[in-house]
């Protein structure tokens, strides 16, 4: 059993600014910001994501070892992912020799 | 069970012998679910890294080839996951109370929204079947983005198809759970089981949260 439980007016809140979210990142979608689009996007969607996860998923109200595995989780996706793309996005660079 | 009873006097039937107190297994459950929440982070991180590299290669491509998704439908299936994800933290929440009929009554919703979130993707799935935009033989596009539209569609549907088979998944752990409830199982006590699958739930709606604006919205300001 959680030690927390949750008043119901958390998840409405958290609710009311998801559809919030979503309905932010559809009209900036509309608008030409160069590059910061998918900035924008990202940022809006790692926003939401973030606060699923604390309250939703009551992470914020876990124990340490749970905060351990769910920030390895960003940790080792962000090895994937920028690893990834250190080689991808550089590959253009060979230019010497 | 009996043999357990008998020899842990007092415990709580739920309880597990190897564990001191049901806080302690509620813990361990917890952990064990977001471990494996863990592995599938990196399931679906594979997806987006590529995904990653081939709108680095093909940006055009990919913008013209999303904009023929309907961004109304996907936004109204955003909403309905959103919406859903939040019946089910009520659900957990009811399940924490004991209140087992306004559980139930939760777990059902969930399970509709999710069913309403397949069905909805179901129709975008046949319009892209009428539109040929499945790749393969059958793909047509014009002509200038033909070969790396069919990638961007090879990512939409994998993705989307591996997010609504979780989808699925989850309606099954949530028939379980209504089952669970219905015969006494679950109690103010004993809610993890509620609560772990909430937690995959939510999971399934945060891949959502980043495929929405990944798949949708890319490329809507120029075309």
């Amino acid at each position: 059993m959680s030690s927390h439980i949750l008043p119901k007016r958390v998840y409405y809140t958290i609710f009311a600014i998801l559809l919030f979210c979503t309905y932010l990142t559809v009209q900036i979608a509309f608008f030409d910001l160069g590059a910061l689009n998918t900035v924008a996007a990202l940022s809006i969607a790692t926003f939401k994501a973030t606060i699923v996860v604390l309250f939703f998923m009551h992470v914020k109200y876990s124990t340490r070892l749970t905060w351990a595995v769910v920030l390895g989780s960003v940790f080792w996706l962000g090895i994937l992912l920028a690893l990834t793309m250190s080689d991808y996005l550089t590959r253009v660079w060979r230019t010497y020799g | 069970m009996s043999h357990e009873a008998a020899a842990h006097q007092g415990h709580h039937p739920a309880l597990a012998h190897h564990f001191d107190s049901l806080a302690q297994q509620t813990e361990a459950t917890t952990l064990g679910m977001w471990v494996f929440l863990v592995t599938e982070v990196l399931f679906f991180g594979g997806l987006f890294a590529t995904y990653m590299i081939y709108r680095s290669w093909y940006p055009d491509a990919f913008a013209v080839a999303s904009h023929e998704l309907d961004v109304v439908l996907g936004t109204t299936n955003t909403v309905v996951l959103i919406t859903s994800s939040l019946t089910m933290a009520l659900a957990v929440h009811a399940a924490q109370l004991g209140q087992r009929k306004l559980l139930m009554t939760f777990l059902i919703l969930t399970m509709i929204l999710g069913g309403v979130f397949l069905g909805i993707k179901s129709v975008e799935y046949y319009h892209k079947f009428v539109e040929h935009h499945i790749p393969g033989p059958g793909f047509q596009f014009e002509k200038e983005y033909f070969r790396h539209a069919q990638i961007f569609f090879s990512l939409y549907f994998v993705m989307t198809g591996l997010h609504a088979i979780h989808m699925i998944i989850g309606i099954g752990i949530m028939l379980v759970m209504l089952w669970w409830s219905w015969n006494g199982t679950i109690t103010a006590e004993y809610s993890s089981p509620i609560e772990i699958s909430g937690l995959y739930w939510h999971f399934v709606d945060i891949v959502w949260i980043f495929l929405f604006p990944l798949l949708y919205l890319i490329g809507r300001h120029a075309h």
